[in-house]
């Protein structure tokens, strides 16, 4: 059953994707201002936004496990935080890559490049943090407060670019400006692209999970086979 | 700047799929070594259990 939800998942995201770039390429014109490389705009914030849906997952699976001490809900954040993870390094070096054309440079310290890039170092952290500690119960328990307190970072990369004047462009899209900042077409791709990231993302955190309970279930059998 | 320009979008592009790419590449291998520690440990049990009943074959439960 959950293994075909993977591959249904999967099969949708595919679809999506290539409805998406078929859309990007093909019935989309050049942005006046910036050219052919506005492009990268259906990819670099969608990614951040999966990725910071998946850390406020986290933080509410991490709240759980804190609360109720189930392990299920601790590995369910371990594996969604894994996944945002590399959603958030996509954002960070298609932003670079981006900017070097835009602004001539690769990288500058304001606060949402800077914050996004502290983001990604604490859930960094967090998944050698896993790796360092043996004892389940520990494990889950400092893993767990990281979590949250990473998850204050999070808040401050989603509303630098309101709180404080940046090189990074200010907020463009509707659900934050109440719109007429990008054209609709443009918007509709957005969205679409947002949505099949989504998907590609919760395929992911699946097939992760199901390894994580693959895990634990070695680690009773060692425990039983010691026993013995 | 056009010419770079779209360049540029192919590198952001090909950046993008690469780390997904290398991301699941991970998973796929993480997956088969969990498998196959999986069924050594199972193997490891099964030897546990069949050591145990030929030292103690009268052994209830």
């Amino acid at each position: 059953m959950r293994e075909r939800l993977t591959i249904s998942l999967a099969a949708i995201a595919a679809l999506l994707l290539a409805n998406n770039l078929h859309a990007m390429f093909l019935s989309l014109p050049d942005e006046a201002m910036q050219g052919a490389i506005y492009r990268i705009l259906f990819f670099h914030a969608p990614a951040a936004m999966v990725g910071m849906i998946g850390y406020f997952v986290a933080l509410t699976l991490s709240i759980m496990y804190l609360s109720f001490g189930t392990f299920k809900y601790d590995s369910l954040a371990a594996s969604v935080i894994e996944v945002s993870l590399v959603f958030s390094l996509v954002n960070i070096v298609t932003g670079s890559i981006w900017a070097r054309i835009i602004w001539g440079i690769w990288w500058t310290w304001d606060y949402r490049l800077t914050s996004a890039l502290v983001c990604i170092l604490i859930f960094s952290g967090y998944l050698m943090l896993r790796r360092a500690i043996d004892e389940p119960t520990q494990r889950a328990r400092l893993s767990s407060a990281l979590c949250i307190f990473g998850c204050v970072d999070v808040v401050i990369v989603w509303k630098s670019i309101e709180w404080f004047r940046n090189q990074h462009p200010g907020p463009v899209l509707d659900f934050r400006t109440g719109g007429g900042r990008m054209d609709p077409a443009m918007s509709h791709v957005f969205y679409l692209n947002f949505l099949a990231l989504l998907l590609v993302a919760t395929t992911l955190v699946l097939i992760r999970t199901r390894q994580e309970s693959t895990a634990r279930e070695i680690d009773s059998l060692r425990r039983l086979a010691h026993a013995a | 700047m056009d010419a770079r320009n779209f360049t540029y979008m192919f590198y952001g592009f090909t950046a993008a799929w690469l780390i997904v790419l290398l991301y699941v590449i991970s998973l796929a291998r993480r997956g088969a070594r969990l498998k196959k520690e999986l069924e050594d440990v199972k193997q490891l049990v099964r030897g546990e259990r069949s050591n145990q009943e030929d030292l103690f074959p009268n052994r209830v439960g």
